[in-house]
């Protein structure tokens, strides 16, 4: 038996308190009706603020927008971007380096300041308040990591895996599906979740181009923080922590190649 | 059965193969055998269809398929690295090949079994690649390609990974394996040894080119290139002038009849003998192998001659023979030119050293 340090301990609870201690207060809150000072917990329990809060439609179609924008726009950019990461990781074509990385110069730019130039051009177009203006703007919060990651994750799959596959019958097609994509998925997973978690907190592009006709969640958020009411915003937190988590802990289903694999038949 | 004919390749400018020919009949192990970056490898990945050569035209069966992509392709290939997918089980691997051909399962499941069985991994169907050892995985490769009954077997150093007794008892399983199979099979290596104990016949590459194709044997008793002398097999070689009709080897004059001009001759360890009209050598090493004893000597030249002999021949530090070659394999060029057996001194040579 190893024994655990006595300091090693320490570090443990205190870095659990400190990542989950905010977590479990919001949510606490969330389902407190009386909650004062000297009680350590609340003193009232209830569903009181879910009713009122679920019940308003200001609160309601801010969260179906987010969740939707969110979707479509990392599932676009997944397949704009995943077939992009291969070409980029296992073709030779002019201009590759220069422009994978362009992708980080975009990033090193103020972000609120790309999105006014963007917002410019999208009045233009009439995409200012429009559901599909959001969609193509928080698509570029994406970009990054849709491309970044899947590369390196197609560019650390040996060609002799692919090439085995080829010499032994299988189309170009069925190579990619059955070999390159399981091998690859725990780093598309990733870089999902990661691209649909940071689209799901961009503000800065919902208010610039959505507003005021497209609030989304986070947009929601900050309009309540800036009010009284704990619980209502303990509410809204917990709204958004669940879809997040959901998919966490959906993407640790294919972390491993294996259970891919076994999605695809194999 | 395989014809390979005028293969060329080139990289950038730079050949990788040149001009390569050869053929392999039904159930014919061949080695394709050279130092790393002859071209073996670009070859054999030209007959899989992996890489497009520049020229040249290959034909299975008489069927040309010189543009055949690698998957329309009778070959199927085991790699270095083996190659397994990570994400499948040793089963699903195997029945890979049959499942793009759109087998019944069941009959996918029955043929992978018996694969299975003939390379006794019956038990590890269901473990994961990474679960195997080298030995263990490189045989699922094996059974992976087995499995879709290739007309050609490519092997791509298959061992060459694999520490030295392991790869010896794949090497006789292998053997006994494609055998029993009647595969037609074509195996890439730098192990002159490996190659030797492999194949019915080896195809010696140089350069991008094949220098040479026959029998282990004759390979090695008949080189007819100076390349493929000196790569299999140990060699003394003594550049020397010819002078109507005598050479100096090593300070012997030997009667010779061929061509004036220069001419390395090349003498393997053992067909050196005692002779009292030799060249006189000094013993600088004496090294024990089991079988035969190697020992290395310095001639009164300044030159190293190594010598291998029966054990109880072996002579002690420091003592000075006199050697003759038994055979002598001259080139010029690189080309050979004549090979003489057992050359006579012009006259004796005193023991100088």
């Amino acid at each position: 038996m190893k024994r655990t340090p006595f300091g090693g301990l320490i570090l443990l609870v205190s870095m659990g308190l400190a990542m989950l201690g905010p977590i479990v207060t919001v949510i606490l809150w969330a389902f407190a009706v009386k909650w004062r000072y000297p009680h350590l917990l609340p003193t009232e329990w209830g569903l009181k603020f879910w009713f009122a809060m679920l019940g308003r439609e200001t609160v309601i179609t801010p969260v179906l927008t987010s969740l939707a924008l969110t979707s479509i726009a990392t599932t676009t950019a997944a397949l704009i971007c995943w077939p992009a990461a291969y070409a980029f990781a296992r073709l030779k074509f002019p201009g590759r380096q220069l422009l994978l990385f362009s992708f980080i110069a975009a990033q090193a730019v103020p972000k609120f300041a790309l999105f006014v130039s963007i917002a410019v051009i999208f009045l233009k177009l009439g995409l200012v308040g429009n559901f599909w203006g959001v969609v193509v703007v928080q698509m570029l919060s994406a970009v990054l990591f849709m491309i970044w990651i899947p590369t390196a994750a197609f560019r650390g799959i040996p060609p002799a895996l692919e090439e085995a596959a080829f010499d032994l019958g299988a189309s170009r097609l069925r190579v990619f599906l059955l070999i390159t994509l399981p091998q690859a998925m725990p780093a598309l997973a990733a870089s999902y979740v990661l691209a649909f978690v940071s689209i799901l907190f961009e503000v800065d592009s919902a208010l610039l181009i959505g507003a005021p006709t497209i609030t989304t969640m986070p947009l929601l958020l900050m309009s309540l923080s800036a009010q009284i009411i704990v619980q209502e915003a303990a509410v809204l937190c917990v709204l958004i922590w669940v879809p997040c988590f959901a998919l966490l802990l959906l993407s640790r289903r294919f972390m491993t190649a294996r259970g891919i694999a076994q999605g695809f038949g194999a | 059965m395989l014809e390979i004919g005028a293969i060329t390749k080139t990289y950038q400018g730079t050949p990788a193969v040149r001009d390569a020919s050869f053929s392999v009949a039904r159930g014919e192990l061949v080695c394709l055998l050279g130092p790393s970056g002859c071209g073996k490898s670009t070859l054999l990945r030209i007959i899989s269809g992996l890489t497009a050569c520049d020229s040249g035209k290959i034909s299975i069966e008489g069927v040309d398929m010189t543009t055949t992509q690698a998957n329309r392709r009778p070959t199927a290939m085991v790699f270095q690295s083996h190659a397994l997918w990570s994400h499948m089980t040793v089963a699903q691997n195997v029945g890979f090949g049959l499942r793009v051909r759109g087998l019944p399962k069941a009959e996918i499941a029955a043929k992978t079994a018996a694969v299975l069985d003939l390379v006794g991994l019956a038990a590890f169907a269901k473990r994961l690649p990474a679960e195997l050892s080298g030995g263990q995985a490189q045989r699922v490769a094996l059974a992976r390609c087995l499995v879709v009954e290739p007309k050609v077997l490519l092997m791509d150093e298959p061992f060459s990974a694999l520490d030295a007794h392991l790869r010896k008892g794949l090497r006789e399983e292998l053997k006994a394996l494609q055998g029993r199979l009647d595969l037609t099979t074509i195996f890439v290596t730098h192990d002159q040894e490996e190659a030797m104990e492999l194949a019915d016949r080896i195809v010696v590459m140089q350069g991008g080119r094949v220098e040479q194709v026959g029998p282990p044997g004759a390979l090695y008793q008949n080189p007819s290139t100076l390349g493929v002398a000196q790569f299999i097999g140990a060699m003394n070689t003594c550049t020397t002038n010819l002078r109507h009709g005598a050479v100096d080897w090593y300070g012997v004059t030997l009667r010779m009849h061929l061509p004036d001009g220069e001419v390395a001759l090349l003498c393997r360890p053992e067909d050196l003998h005692p002779d009292a009209k030799g060249t006189a050598a000094r013993v600088t090493r004496v090294i024990d192998l089991g079988p035969v004893t190697k020992v290395t000597l310095i001639t009164g030249t300044g030159d190293l001659l190594t010598w291998t002999c029966p054990r109880d021949q072996a002579p002690d530090l420091g003592r000075v023979l006199t050697l003759l070659p038994r055979r002598l394999h001259a080139f010029r060029s690189g080309a050979l030119m004549g090979l003489m057996e057992a050359p006579l001194p012009a006259q004796a040579q005193g023991a100088t050293a």
